[in-house]
């Protein structure tokens, strides 16, 4: 558990840090998975199937969380030539 | 549960996460990240869940991973890209990485010869369970992650082919004709319809 914090503690860090974005979804992907990283272990710890499971949901829900994200990246650099993300504040409409 | 194993893979696992936040090559942070994410599959063998171990390791070490380099190539091409890959075949490069996934397949292999998952302090739950828990009492969220991956899908794919509609034909064209010099326009202008094919 502490470790699941630890990670989690670092892609928050790695969130606020970075101002690119393909370095913004990794940091998502490591909290994603310091989130999983938890739930595997309190399951774990009692041991029952029911953290697994919600890994599974997580795994599922990362997937496609990080196909929606780089294809928004990919649009967002066609646009700005840019992958900062201070860029995209500059959006209108 | 192996206390040894699991301090050693935990302590990679952060070790490799600063790396991945602290580096400016992106190629490089998504290598730390893979053993990243291969140091949390070790650990979850370690706590007797092999199933999920295994998923880790395909989907978020293989699929995402895939999914990231894709990105990074589309982004970078041309002159840039030679000169990174240039780079990458220096042994500075990838010797890190490789020095801490040695330590990982030696230690699971460590585990795998100590037979199957250690003491009996850790309580292994096999496939079996998960699939019996999944399709029983959790069938209504495996129903709503098939509708979240479908509008992933069907979102992905919108957004990487929206590329090239009329308004912005005269904008491409000229975009086209100045970036022949450069040499990296008819891979720019086609790689955002790829993007919903990856």
């Amino acid at each position: 558990m502490t470790l699941a914090t630890v990670l989690f503690a670092l892609g928050v860090a790695g969130l606020l840090v970075r101002r690119n974005l393909l370095f913004i979804l990794m940091s998502i992907e490591v909290m994603l998975n310091a989130a999983g990283l938890a739930f595997v272990a309190v399951g774990a710890r009692w041991a029952r199937a029911d953290g697994q499971v919600m890994f599974i949901f997580i795994l599922a829900m990362a997937a496609s969380e990080v196909s929606v994200g780089l294809a928004l990246v990919l649009q967002l650099y066609h646009q700005f030539e840019s992958l900062d993300a201070d860029a995209a504040s500059q959006m209108k409409g | 549960m192996n206390v040894i194993a699991f301090y050693i893979a935990a302590g990679i696992a952060v070790v490799t996460t600063v790396l991945v936040i602290t580096r400016k090559n992106a190629v490089q942070a998504l290598l730390y990240l893979a053993i990243s994410l291969i140091s949390v599959a070790v650990i979850f063998y370690d706590l007797g869940a092999p199933f999920i171990a295994v998923l880790e390791v395909i989907i978020y070490a293989g699929s995402i991973i895939v999914l990231f380099i894709f990105v990074i190539m589309m982004l970078n091409l041309g002159q840039r890209a030679t000169l990174a890959e240039a780079k990458l075949l220096q042994p500075r490069m990838w010797i890190g990485p490789a020095l801490l996934a040695a330590i990982l397949v030696s230690e699971l292999a460590y585990l795998l010869a100590r037979g199957n998952t250690g003491a009996p302090a850790a309580h292994v739950i096999s496939p079996k369970q998960v699939g019996l828990a999944l399709y029983g009492p959790y069938l209504i969220g495996v129903e709503l992650s098939s509708m979240l991956l479908m509008a992933a899908l069907v979102g992905a794919y919108h957004l990487g082919w929206h590329k090239q509609p009329k308004p912005e034909t005269q904008d491409v064209h000229r975009e086209y004709a100045t970036s022949l010099d450069a040499g990296d326009g008819p891979v720019r202008a086609g790689s955002g319809r790829t993007a919903g094919a990856a």
